[in-house]
């Protein structure tokens, strides 16, 4: 059953007085329990597409033209705000990004997680008082393999490493036990090494509590080691899907074979000169 | 510990500071023409009588032998003798220091409660009309002579609209000591006496707005330029996606992140701020430290000036050591140092 669906997106964005439209008719679905992957480069229309199924696009200036966007079956986009703002953070939940700039620097990490479980805990009518919240806060700093779960829910973001610091923001997604997980390219800010780590790390969680994950980036290598089917979008549209295995075997636009070119390899034959040249004029590639 | 350190550091410095004040002020106060000896006695004095006050007040000796004397008279709180009121500095200024200080908090006070809820509501509706009515306000009010609105306040309120008392702490004749902390009003609600507690109120009121509205503007548009930089921070963003509320996010998230800026930014101009205490006590008739100043000033009481000086150096000093401890406390990237 398809737990996400967004069907013919489109959004436009207006700046002093200028309209551009940024997404043409997205489509793309996410079944429960898969592991999904949306790759394009910087400008191609993926953050907005996250922004918009998350619910964190500003409008004015963005607008959404047409589209809709099911979650388990309900349009999110014409429910009421009030049920909106239940599912976001709780049934669908975000992996942010940048570990440095993602945790507010001026209180403790038991403090910020807390905070968020307490208004998902009034949203949701659950009852758990501070000692509960405590005590989930530890739970999950632990899921995320934190050594000592309570020391770092007493520390400052500052005085966490930025791996650390990452998965306190994947601990942050599961606090209110999701049933979608949406990782915009966690890690990218991180060292290749510690990267690694956290993806095996969020692969291993989505897999063990059975959660569906769209995962948002812009680097081929993640989407093979994270996801089973890919979305490939290029200046607001999809270009191309398919299973991940296909893909990278067989791509059938050029544009993803331009992509799959860009990628630095050690091994294996030289890059064609087809290939290679239309990677470097198309100029786009990440 | 490693906080502590940091406030140990601080106050150290704070020391050297007041050092370099002593000598600054000494240099000038003796390399002043004039003789202060002279200027005590009058112009119909002997040249015997001026020669032997100047013996009494230790003139005669080197400078640096002068000055060695006033900063181990200063560590004993030993501040001269006032040539005006003939008693000693320090006593005189523990009389007036008390009405000064008690100003300048309700300025500070006025200066954040209305000054931080205007840059948050400015910058909440950042570009619209409340931002550009706040920003207005805000620049008039920090760009006004404290003179020229101590004037109008007190034309307007005690003249025109009958409204609030103009001059004092109290009524005449109120029969009121602030014998606890010497703050009028605090004594009073200390002692549960509503009556003296609503007059020493109602008596501060103009003052305290006069000498604060440079404080509100500067407050006003720090914490909007402040906030606004906060509001497009990632964790703010994090803040809303997991759905907490926009009052706790504004409240909490990003208004205690941007309470630094403004905060320093008052400490700074604490300076400015008792200047401008000088003509606000002497418009309203404030019997402070700044207007005893003034006085020791036209009468070139050296020892008194020096004295004030000092007081007012070492009260900029304590209120910005207080204001490192409040924003280490705020903020934990002060407390612990720079590694991000």
């Amino acid at each position: 059953m398809t737990l996400l669906s967004v069907r013919d997106l489109s959004v436009s964005f207006t700046t002093y007085g200028r309209t551009t439209q940024v997404l043409h008719d997205v489509s793309l679905d996410v079944p429960a329990c898969s592991q999904i992957a949306l790759v394009g480069e910087s400008g191609s229309g993926k953050s907005v597409t996250m922004k918009a199924i998350m619910g964190l696009l500003s409008t004015p200036p963005a607008r959404i033209n047409s589209g809709q966007i099911f979650y388990d079956g309900e349009d999110l986009l014409t429910m009421p705000p009030a049920r909106r703002m239940a599912l976001r953070g709780t049934a669908m939940s975000m992996v942010f990004q940048d570990p440095m700039s993602s945790l507010n620097p001026v209180f403790t990490i038991g403090d910020q997680l807390g905070t968020i479980l307490k208004y998902a805990d009034r949203r949701l009518g659950r009852q758990r008082g501070r000692a509960g919240r405590r005590a989930r806060v530890a739970e999950v700093l632990a899921q995320v393999r934190m050594r000592e779960p309570e020391r770092v829910a007493g520390s400052y973001p500052m005085q966490l490493s930025g791996g650390m610091r990452q998965r306190v923001l994947i601990a942050m997604a599961l606090l209110s036990e999701p049933t979608l997980l949406i990782a915009d390219e966690p890690g990218t800010a991180l060292d290749v090494t510690t990267q690694a780590q956290i993806l095996k790390l969020l692969k291993d969680l989505v897999e063990a509590k059975d959660l569906a994950l769209l995962m948002i980036t812009h680097n081929l290598g993640v989407v093979r080691e994270t996801s089973s089917y890919v979305y490939v979008m290029h200046k607001g549209r999809v270009v191309e899907e398919a299973p991940t295995e296909r893909l990278f075997a067989a791509p059938a636009e050029q544009y993803t074979r331009d992509l799959i070119a860009a990628v630095p390899r050690l091994t294996g034959p030289a890059l064609t000169a087809a290939t290679g040249e239309a990677a470097r004029q198309g100029g786009g590639a990440p | 510990m490693e906080y502590l350190v940091f406030l140990v550091r601080r106050l150290l410095w704070s020391l050297l500071v007041l050092f370099g004040l002593s000598v600054v002020i000494f240099v000038i106060a003796r390399g002043m023409p004039g003789d202060p000896a002279r200027m005590a006695l009058g112009p119909t004095a002997s040249a015997d009588q001026v020669a032997q006050l100047r013996e009494t007040m230790g003139l005669d000796l080197p400078l640096v032998t002068q000055y060695v004397r006033y900063l181990g008279g200063l560590a004993q709180g030993d501040l001269g003798r006032s040539l005006l009121t003939g008693r000693s500095v320090s006593a005189d200024i523990s009389d007036t220091f008390a009405a000064t200080f008690e100003l300048v908090l309700a300025t500070i006070l006025i200066a954040f409660v209305v000054g931080l809820p205007l840059g948050v509501m400015a910058a909440q509706w950042k570009d619209r009309w409340p931002d550009n009515s706040i920003r207005l306000f805000a620049l008039l009010s920090a760009v006004t002579p404290t003179f020229l609105l101590a004037l109008l306040l007190q034309i307007l309120a005690g003249y025109v609209l009958h409204v609030l008392p103009t001059t004092g702490r109290l009524p005449i004749g109120a029969g009121f000591s602030a014998d606890i902390t010497g703050l009028v009003t605090v004594d009073a609600l200390l002692k549960g006496n509503w009556a003296i507690l609503g007059e020493g109120l109602r008596h501060l009121i103009l003052p305290a707005f006069a000498l604060a509205a440079a404080s509100v503007g500067q407050v006003a548009l720090t914490t909007r330029a402040s906030m606004i930089d906060v509001t497009s921070q990632d964790y703010v963003e994090a803040a809303r996606a997991f759905g907490v509320p926009e009052r706790v996010r504004v409240l909490k998230y990003m208004l205690r992140p941007a309470l630094v800026a403004p905060m320093t930014i008052l400490g700074l101009s604490f300076a400015s701020l008792i200047g401008n205490a000088f003509v606000v006590e002497l418009i309203f008739a404030w019997p402070g430290m700044a207007s005893y100043g003034v006085r020791t000033i036209l009468q070139k009481d050296l020892n008194a000036v020096m004295g004030v000086v000092m007081v007012s150096g070492a009260f900029f000093v304590m209120v910005n050591l207080a204001i490192d401890v409040a924003t280490g406390l705020i903020d934990p990237r002060v407390r612990l140092g720079g590694r991000s």
